[in-house]
């Protein structure tokens, strides 16, 4: 409620203060950026995650693979603050304590998402929902006098070079095809500058070349950012990933890389023989 | 579907044997000849030949002759001045409605100066008063004798008692019985004798007599002099003590009562959610032309009535199966005609059938009128339930409850038995799997929806019963029943039982407290509050479904 | 001058505001600088009726800001343009002084007639003109704060949001019409006498209130098109869209609701406030489920979502009303339940989606 009263004078959202030893500062001293432990959520009796435990460390590129009903969905949405779960823990760094914020809360400290669908604002121009995602006071009188600054401008340019959107800068986004949406969101999640990306099937829809940069880009990022990749794709995953989580009823199967992922007899028997 | 249901085909049944039994009980008896005579003597005597003709009368034991005793103490026995004929005639303010006094047939109407009134003494009317309560104390019906026992326990003298205590010995029914025990006891409270007081308030404890507390309240009231009407402490001390016992009964009874309103207003509520319950909750429809749905079934209650006058306890049965396929058909025709164009588009779906309910409302003004219509309630469902004098329960609202619980547990079945209750459900959870399967979804949508709008005239029917009947009946409880269902739990039937009833109750308690318009406030706001708490309702729906 | 260029990029918009602006500026002018027989000459009886469209065209453009750009279809907005009207009818009855029927200088008549003894608390301030129209703004915005901020805050969205909207009008309805609350229950306020000691039953002051109503409108017009043109609108029009992607952008959707959802009550209680001096009464009818629901229609008719489509469909349906009413007073609500079904149907983006799809046909 306190916050709620602040934001209405526009005070910056801040992350909870008492959580985080410098304000704003995640801390990844100890390695990981992301803690999940003994996560578990049911819904109606079926347990959509049971006792989950999965670690990502800053700069990682991580790939998760699972057959559907898996829990991946379900594990970003509870990292993103849209489902609480049960019982278990989320740690945002050492410090930030995730199940006490909400989606907002989350995105302003750092962690972003693609979702699965791709959802971009139809009724904008691609420049605008890119104007949107950028990262900046996201209070309600601040955006009501929001003015670009040249710096802004010149990185969403940035952006939408990359995502090789430039030439579609003011055309409304819903004239896109499904390959360019995905590119489009992937470009609002580079706005906001995250820490954390958390990307849900990015390539359903894409045409070979452009699953080709798609790869290129999200490799590019590793280091500065750190990425979980949600693919159905086997060849796309062989190609980007390093370490390979696989997801099975609720829980963490295995990790390892490609190759010893897709040589585990478990793996093969819950993606074959069902 | 609700025609084909035992119990309502027994009721049905039940009702037609009621019909004919009261059409052979009046059937004209042949007159005895004492009787004749007397009634002439009475039409032509002096003042003293009346006073005997009177006494003659009291002998003969015979409700027809009882109810011409009790127009003559009522001074509604008349002559006719053109025939000299013995009438009995209720004033309708331009004149009397004549009936003949002897057969019992009406004559018509007559003007004020057409009658001579036949004329009583005072003494006379002392006479007939205790010859009538004579009668009634020996009558055949039993409700008769317990009026007349209950009437007498009021004002009894020496020969009231005798009487009473002679009919004690006799008296078969048990209702009647206690009743005159309690008349004695009430009696015995005016003793000069302590121990019989005593005896009498220990005796009256038992019994939930507005008397009895009325006598106990009288005892422990002061006179001008300061003195209480009870001299004596100790008799005092127990009457104290007696009266709580039986303030706390009636509080006890209040609370019955309350929760009994409120039930029967939250039948009317769960009546009128339940087919939303289905068009909202199970197939994702704002119908805002449900509450005139209800209203086309409360006309079609009137038009039936107007088709048969004279039928009029079994015209509200025939309503129910006629307001049900009259409101099915106008949903169907809803749903095809519009509604089916906005799956999907659930904001569009509300005003579109906004503005259905305003043509349909138009309509009614139209081909009816403005203003409310009247619908008779049959004489099975009037009156009420008299459990005991603080605490009688109307057979309409009775009724009404248990019509409500029947629809809902048929409804329960449907949807849980028959195919087409499988298909809603199939569909409800995923359409396009559901098509997939071959299920014939539009078919499946119209069904459903017909079924939704049906139960909404059902509950016309029950509405036309407590309420009155006009154009604007159905505003009248849309809001109402939405907040039933989303108080409930969209799309779980039970959650708009326990919803309508938790809030029926609700508002009948807050109302003596708060009067009618704020108890109604407070539960709309309540129900606000309460949707900011638990945006689901009472039963949400979980997983990942419900959040689409 | 920007929000001025702003209003001008686009045609139509650009036409209804100089049909606005002539509308405000001819009829008064002509009623006060005319002789009455004249052919130019607008009687008073036309001066209020337009005036009062003019009103209804700004409480259904406030509607427009939440439900065509915010998505929320509030089916209680005339509840905040009632709460404005009433907040103006109470300094218009302190207005009235000695001159009531009971001559009591404090009390309204009403209360003289429920034996009320002092004022209410909730009734000071209100012979203050300021004061009074402070709160012709302050209590629809308080209403729809409060309101908005349990609603939003709970994600309480789309059909519920609408349900619970009605419901609190509802509940306002009978609130209203309870002589204990002190606001004349079911007669309402009325008998006016004079504003800022100006008669108000004289032609100068109907047409200087038609002038302001006229002004209101062209100001709150260029208002909500600026507000729509920045940041804000934009991030509003997302929430309509897409509002669960909006969080995860880090916007607190509430908030944004909130803004525009009270901004829009305020407007509103501003055009009730001008609406009760020109019709003359305010009473708890005002409150109707059924009034917040034409106020739908209005805009449904000209178009949601274009601001002026609202201006438009409200003027469009109001004389309509006004006409039919007149001619055939039963057919009235078949027409406008007729309205509901065809425009939802047939004409989702109402009459200025039918011109644009006209222009288009033309142009290609």
């Amino acid at each position: 409620m306190n916050s709620f009263a602040e934001n209405l004078f526009d005070e910056d959202d801040k992350v909870k203060a008492s959580n985080v030893v410098v304000e704003g500062k995640v801390d990844i001293r100890h390695g990981p950026i992301l803690y999940m432990e003994d996560v578990s959520v049911s819904f109606d009796g079926f347990k959509a995650l049971n006792k989950l435990s999965l670690f990502i460390d800053a700069g990682e590129l991580r790939c998760m693979i699972g057959p559907n009903g898996a829990g991946k969905t379900t594990m970003m949405d509870v990292i993103t603050g849209k489902t609480k779960p049960d019982t278990g823990s989320v740690f945002f760094g050492q410090t930030i304590d995730l199940l006490e914020m909400d989606e907002p809360a989350i995105a302003q400290a750092g962690i972003c998402r693609k979702f699965q669908k791709p959802s971009v604002f139809d009724a904008l121009s691609v420049f605008e929902n890119l104007e949107l995602a950028l990262k900046t006071n996201k209070g309600a009188w601040k955006t009501l006098f929001f003015r670009l600054t040249g710096e802004q401008r010149d990185r969403i340019g940035e952006v939408m070079e990359t995502v090789g959107l430039t030439a579609l800068a003011h055309s409304r986004a819903g004239i896109l095809s499904h390959g360019q949406k995905q590119w489009l969101e992937i470009g609002m999640l580079l706005m906001q500058e995250p820490k954390v990306m958390l990307v849900d099937e990015p390539i359903a829809g894409m045409t070979h070349q452009e699953i080709e940069r798609t790869a290129e880009l999200l490799l590019s990022l590793q280091g500065e950012r750190s990425l979980v990749v949600v693919e159905h794709d086997m060849e796309f995953v062989r190609s980007i990933a390093r370490k390979v989580t696989v997801l099975h009823e609720g829980s963490v199967l295995t990790e390892g890389t490609m190759d010893e992922v897709q040589n585990d007899p478990r793996v093969i028997q819950v993606y074959l023989g069902g | 579907m609700t025609l084909f249901n035992p119990t309502r085909c027994q009721a049905l049944l039940a009702l037609l044997m009621l019909v004919f039994s009261l059409a052979a009980h009046s059937d004209p008896q042949p007159a005895p000849q004492p009787w004749l005579d007397a009634l002439d003597t009475l039409k032509q005597g002096s003042m003293p030949e009346r006073e005997k003709a009177i006494m003659q009368l009291a002998d003969i034991k015979d409700a027809h002759n009882l109810a011409i005793l009790q127009a003559l103490l009522d001074s509604k026995l008349f002559i006719t001045k053109t025939d000299a004929r013995l009438v009995i005639g209720t004033d309708n303010h331009q004149g009397f409605d004549l009936s003949d006094a002897v057969s019992g047939a009406s004559l018509g109407a007559v003007g004020h100066d057409a009658l001579t009134k036949i004329n009583l003494t005072n003494k006379m009317r002392g006479t007939l008063r205790k010859i009538i309560g004579e009668l009634e104390l020996s009558a055949d019906d039993p409700k008769v004798r317990l009026a007349a026992v209950k009437a007498m326990a009021k004002e009894a003298d020496e020969k009231a008692i005798s009487l009473l205590r002679e009919r004690a010995g006799q008296e078969q029914d048990e209702a009647v019985r206690e009743a005159i025990k309690v008349a004695l006891l009430l009696q015995d409270m005016d003793s000069e004798d302590k121990a019989v007081r005593i005896m009498a308030i220990e005796g009256l404890k038992a019994y939930d007599s507005q008397e009895a507390a009325n006598r106990l309240n009288a005892m422990l009231e002061k006179d001008e002099n300061g003195e209480y009407s009870e001299p004596d402490a100790d008799v005092r001390n127990l009457a104290k003590a007696s009266l709580t016992n039986i303030n706390n009964r009636l509080q006890l009874y209040g609370s019955i009562e309350t929760i009994f309103f409120g039930l029967s207003l939250g039948a009317v509520l769960v009546l009128s959610a339940i087919g939303l319950a289905i068009t909202f909750g199970v197939m994702g429809v704002i119908n805002m032309a449900h509450g005139e749905l209800m209203m086309l079934g409360a006309y079609t209650t009137y038009v039936i009535q107007q088709l048969m006058p004279n039928y009029l306890g079994v015209s509200v049965i025939i309503a129910i199966p006629a307001a049900f396929v009259i409101s099915a058909l106008a949903g169907i025709a809803i749903e095809r005609g519009i509604i089916r164009f906005l799956y999907g588009r659930p904001l569009e779906t509300l005003l579109a059938t906004f503005g259905v309910s305003l043509i349909l409302q138009q309509s009614v003004r139209s081909i009816f009128s403005p203003l409310n219509r009247s619908v008779a309630t049959p004489e099975w469902m009037s009156g009420s339930w008299q459990i005991n004098d603080f605490l009688s329960l109307t057979w309409n609202r009775f009724y009404i409850l248990v019509f409500c619980l029947l629809v809902f547990v048929l409804l329960l079945q449907i949807l849980k038995r028959t195919s087409l209750g499988l298909e809603v459900r199939a569909v409800a959870q995923n359409r396009k799997m559901a098509k997939a399967m071959g299920i014939p979804t539009a078919r499946v949508d119209a069904m459903t929806f017909g079924l939704g709008s049906g139960i909404a005239g059902v509950a016309g029917v029950a509405l036309s019963q407590i309420t009155n009947v006009g154009p604007n009946l159905g505003q009248a409880y849309i809001v109402d029943s939405f907040m039933v269902v989303v108080f409930g739990g969209v799309g779980n039937l039970l959650g708009t039982l326990v919803a309508g009833f938790s809030l029926g109750i609700a508002n009948k308690f807050l109302e003596p407290f708060a009067g009618a318009v704020l108890a109604k406030i407070l539960v709309l706001v309540f129900i606000i509050l309460f949707i900011q708490k638990r945006p689901r309702g009472l039963f949400p729906q979980k997983g990942r479904a419900a959040d689409s | 001058m920007k929000l001025l260029t702003l209003a001008t990029q686009d045609k139509t918009c650009a036409t209804v505001l100089m049909v606005l602006a002539a509308v405000t500026f001819i009829i008064p002018l002509c009623n006060l600088l005319t002789p009455a027989d004249s052919p130019l000459h607008f009687s008073a009886y036309t001066v209020s009726l337009v005036g009062k469209y003019l009103t209804f065209a700004l409480l259904g453009m406030s509607l427009d800001l939440v439900w065509g750009y915010c998505g929320i279809l509030a089916l209680g907005h005339g509840a905040f343009f009632a709460l404005g009207g009433y907040a103006m009818g109470m300094y218009l009855m302190r207005q009235i002084g000695t001159r009531g029927v009971y001559g009591d200088p404090l009390l309204p008549d009403f209360m003289v007639f429920l034996n009320w003894k002092e004022l209410p608390w909730y009734w000071f301030g209100f012979d203050n003109f300021g004061f009074a129209m402070l709160m012709v703004v302050l209590a629809p915005g308080a209403l729809a704060f409060v309101f908005g901020w349990l609603a939003f805050r709970s994600r309480v969205t789309g059909v519920y949001l609408s349900i619970i909207t009605q419901a609190l009008t509802y509940a306002l309805l009978l609130a209203f019409f309870r002589n204990e609350m002190g606001f004349g229950g079911n007669n309402g306020l009325t008998d006016f006498k004079d504003i800022l000691g100006f008669n108000i039953q004289s032609e100068n002051v109907r047409s200087v209130l038609f002038f302001l109503s006229g002004l209101a409108l062209i100001i709150a017009f260029l208002l909500c098109r600026w507000i729509t043109n920045t940041k804000l609108g934009r991030v509003v029009t997302a929430i309509r869209d897409q509002e669960s992607r909006v969080r995860f952008l880090g916007y607190r959707v509430e908030m944004f609701k909130l803004w525009i959802f009270v901004f829009a009550a305020m407007l509103a209680g501003v055009a009730g406030a001008l609406y009760v001096p020109q019709v003359g009464i305010i009473n708890p009818s005002e409150f109707t489920p059924l009034n917040s629901l034409e106020i739908v229609v209005w805009v449904a008719m000209g178009g949601r979502g274009t601001l002026y489509g609202a201006i438009i469909g409200a003027v469009v349906v109001n004389f309509s009303k006004t006409v039919l009413t007149g001619l055939m007073p039963d057919a009235w609500l078949f027409i406008l339940g007729g309205l509901f079904v065809v425009i939802t149907v047939l004409l989702p983006d109402g009459i200025v989606g039918l011109m644009r799809r006209n222009i288009r046909s033309k142009q290609a």
